[in-house]
């Protein structure tokens, strides 16, 4: 047997003693999983435990070094890993954006001290981040956002006015990009800072969305005075740490188009489908869809793993799983007809299939547009001409 | 598995990238075989170098004097044969020919010949227009010490200079695969030109006579090994297919970089970019559904045949998709037969039809997942 045949073998035998029953079934939605955070809200024991387990022996960041929290694996084990949690239906024991954007950042871009702090209380759950990139003037032309930094000696003062903060009202830190040099080039005066958003001058107000949920907060800063050690990276060079990262918000938002462990959009629709001829092949077309994506997405990682993807591929595999992710709650909404409109009723588990339909239209917005997407595969993948 | 290519599998594509971009390379092949008329539509001494590259060997196992590779090694050879639009008798005799006499006392019989690049195989499985493989209606009735076959095919790809056509007929055992030698009595092969100057055939058979030992493992077996065969030419059309979409779209990007227009490079138009940019995610998700499904039938997994499914019909609307968008960006010149991106539509459309469509292949995953 082989050292990784062995590996599986151990992890599922740990899997199957540690992990609770309750976690083994997909969650109702994003407020029923775990985002760990100083006052965190789990749903249940089971939750917490899961969350414990798997912090304790590093595996909520397999792939990271043991000595910032994670569990130190190879790329290989990090598959047998997620392998393994999928063949029981494991549940990700930790949803964190600390995971998933700022931690890679961080990585790539902190310095040791940082890293050893920031890095450890990611892994551990203890503080759930936010990201403040968006302003008002600021979406798709991300870079010509103005919220201000001054530099005060012995901290840094910050004060504007931040948009579609995700989470912004629950969370413990939030990673900013902010106008450290006004007189330079847009790209050109940007830093990267970390903050606590219990500070002094910071306000959060949820925006309604058309779901009617609010995952979404404006955030204002008011004078906030920032300690000097929590810039990351070199001062005005904050738009490589934020693009960094940018690749990494859309790696992870492409995984909405796997659209969780379903294999087919079909077999969970079958009797719909039997009497509609015409959307049973609009569905069979999508699993086509569906699975290659699916392919796509396990090669992607293979290659990042590898450090053989294209620098841009994550923008290819975000605009393809968020149309894929969209066109499929389409195929929902007009597979289950009438019933998925209920809004409110507990029939409706007060309008999931409607309110879930309508967050997906987010996705090819949120963390660039589809179209921004399509930019850059074109300019730095396909290397046409312009702008 | 990791889904990238490993070493040895880079060092195969390099060689057959090379060779068929020198060798195989349209102007070589395709464009003089069809001007000047070839009722093969293709060339021998391709076939011939095939085999001395060891190609013809890559899925026949050592014990038998091949390679003894998989699915992904013949992909790569594919790949590039679509890239090239190189007509060869590869997929239909190296692959799913191969393919149906694994395990079979056939093996013996007609493997050298393919190692050799002397044999030429293909495959009578459709009898109408759209690939049907689930109503196959001719017969095949005992008479004799063997069997005596009727009833008509078409689409038979290579079928004009076969040497050995493996047939599929039912007996009242049930379906059942035949390998029948060229010149057998009763069967009459008209070679057909298609759209993209390939040699199919229409085949008559007229109670043609074969023995006992012309069956492809046993009588009424034929369903498991026609499945074999089919997974087999639908994985390596599959990667044909992507090597056209993926030659079609650098053709056309390409384009999009020199031409000029309203005094513009047309490449800075986002209207143009936006597209460009899409074809590129559908080649790149085809590509890894295709190289998934070559996996796991290289593992005899039971999820292949699925996969298989969703790799030819990603594979073929990607590919449609890239021959489409470089008609269309390249304008004019994209209708005229000197420019080459018209000659990757016609073989798409040719590719698409074989072993099944995406539609075909849609309704089949349906199946397999229970709706």
């Amino acid at each position: 047997m082989s050292d990784l045949d062995s590996f599986r073998l151990e992890t599922r035998a740990w899997l199957e003693a540690n992990c609770p029953a309750e976690m083994r079934e997909p969650a109702r939605d994003e407020s029923d999983m775990c985002w760990g955070g100083r006052n965190p809200a789990f749903t249940n024991e089971a939750q917490k435990d899961w969350m414990e387990a798997m912090a304790a022996r590093g595996w909520t960041v397999p792939d990271w070094p043991s000595e910032y929290g994670g569990g130190g694996f190879s790329p290989a084990q990090t598959k047998i890993l997620k392998q393994e949690m999928a063949r029981i239906g494991a549940r990700n024991p930790l949803m964190s954006f600390g995971i998933s954007m700022l931690g890679p950042a961080l990585l790539k871009y902190g310095n040791e001290e940082q890293k050893k702090r920031f890095l450890t209380e990611i892994a551990l759950g203890q503080i759930r981040w936010c990201q403040g990139y968006s302003e008002p003037g600021a979406g798709s032309d991300l870079a010509s956002l103005q919220t201000k930094c001054e530099d005060k000696g012995d901290h840094w003062l910050v004060n504007g006015q931040k948009v579609w903060t995700s989470y912004a009202d629950k969370a413990d830190w939030i990673f900013c990009l902010v106008r450290t040099d006004p007189a330079a080039p847009k790209h050109q005066g940007i830093s990267f800072l970390l903050f606590d958003m219990a500070s002094p001058g910071v306000t959060t107000r949820p925006i309604l969305l058309i779901s009617g949920n609010s995952p979404f907060c404006e955030t204002f800063f008011d004078d906030v005075k920032v300690p000097k050690d929590q810039l990351v990276g070199a001062l005005n060079k904050g738009w490589d740490v934020a693009k960094y990262l940018l690749g990494h918000e859309r790696e992870m938002i492409s995984g909405m188009g796997l659209g969780g462990q379903t294999d087919s959009l079909g077999a969970g629709l079958a009797d719909a489908l039997a009497e509609d001829p015409i959307l049973r092949a609009d569905v069979a077309r999508f699993d086509v869809d569906a699975m290659a994506f699916r392919a796509m997405s396990e090669r992607f990682i293979d290659e990042l793993k590898a450090g053989q993807a294209h620098p841009a591929q994550p923008s290819m595999m975000k605009y393809a799983g968020t149309e894929l992710n969209k066109a499929r709650h389409e195929l929902v909404m007009a597979a289950r007809g009438s019933n998925a409109l209920e809004w409110e009723s507990d029939r409706s588990k007060k309008g999931k299939a409607a309110r879930e339909w309508l967050r997906t239209k987010a996705n090819s917005i949120e963390g660039g547009t589809s179209e921004i997407q399509l930019g850059i595969v074109a300019k730095r993948i396909l290397e046409l001409p312009g702008a | 598995m990791p889904l990238y290519l490993n070493d040895d599998q880079i060092m195969l594509r390099d060689t057959a990238r090379g060779f068929m971009a020198e060798e195989g390379a349209i102007g070589k092949q395709l464009r003089h075989w069809r001007d000047t008329g070839c009722g093969d539509g293709f060339g021998h001494d391709l076939w011939k170098q095939f085999a001395e590259l060891g190609f013809n060997g890559i899925l026949i196992g050592e014990e038998d004097g091949g390679l003894g590779l998989g699915h992904v090694e013949a992909g790569i050879v594919l790949e590039e044969i679509g890239r090239n639009l190189t007509p060869s008798p590869f997929l239909t005799s190296a692959v799913a020919f191969v393919e149906a006499l694994k395990g079979t006392a056939l093996g013996a019989r007609f493997y050298p010949g393919v190692l050799a690049g002397d044999t030429v195989a293909a495959l009578a499985i459709d009898e109408g227009p759209k690939h049907r493989p689930e109503g196959i209606a001719m017969r095949a009735e005992r008479s004799g010490n063997g069997f005596s076959l009727s009833g008509r095919k078409q689409f038979v790809v290579q079928g004009a200079s076969a040497d050995v056509i493996l047939v599929a007929a039912r007996t009242d055992e049930g379906l059942t695969l035949f390998a029948v030698e060229k010149g057998a009595n009763g069967l009459e092969v008209e070679g057909v030109r298609l759209a993209d100057s390939s040699i199919g055939a229409r085949m008559d058979f007229n109670q043609v006579e074969v023995d006992a030992d012309a069956v492809v493992g046993e009588v009424g077996g034929g369903g498991a090994v026609l499945s074999r065969v089919l997974n087999a030419g639908r994985t390596g059309a599959a990667a044909e297919l992507v090597g056209v979409g993926a030659a079609s779209m650098d053709m056309t990007v390409d384009y999009l970089r020199q031409r000029k227009q309203f005094g513009k490079l047309i490449g800075e138009f986002q209207a143009l970019q936006f597209r460009a940019a899409h074809l590129y995610s559908e080649l790149e998700i085809a590509r890894a559904a295709v190289m998934k499904a070559q996996q796991l039938l290289d593992e005899g997994s039971d999820e292949a045949e699925a996969m298989v499914a969703v790799a030819k019909a990603k594979a073929g609307r990607a590919s449609q998709l890239a021959v489409q968008e470089g008609v269309q960006m390249h304008g004019g010149i994209g209708m005229t037969d000197e420019y080459d991106i018209g000659l990757y539509m016609k073989r798409d459309r040719v590719l698409n039809e074989l072993f099944g469509d995406p539609a075909y292949h849609a309704d089949a995953l349906a199946r397999m997942k229970g709706y």
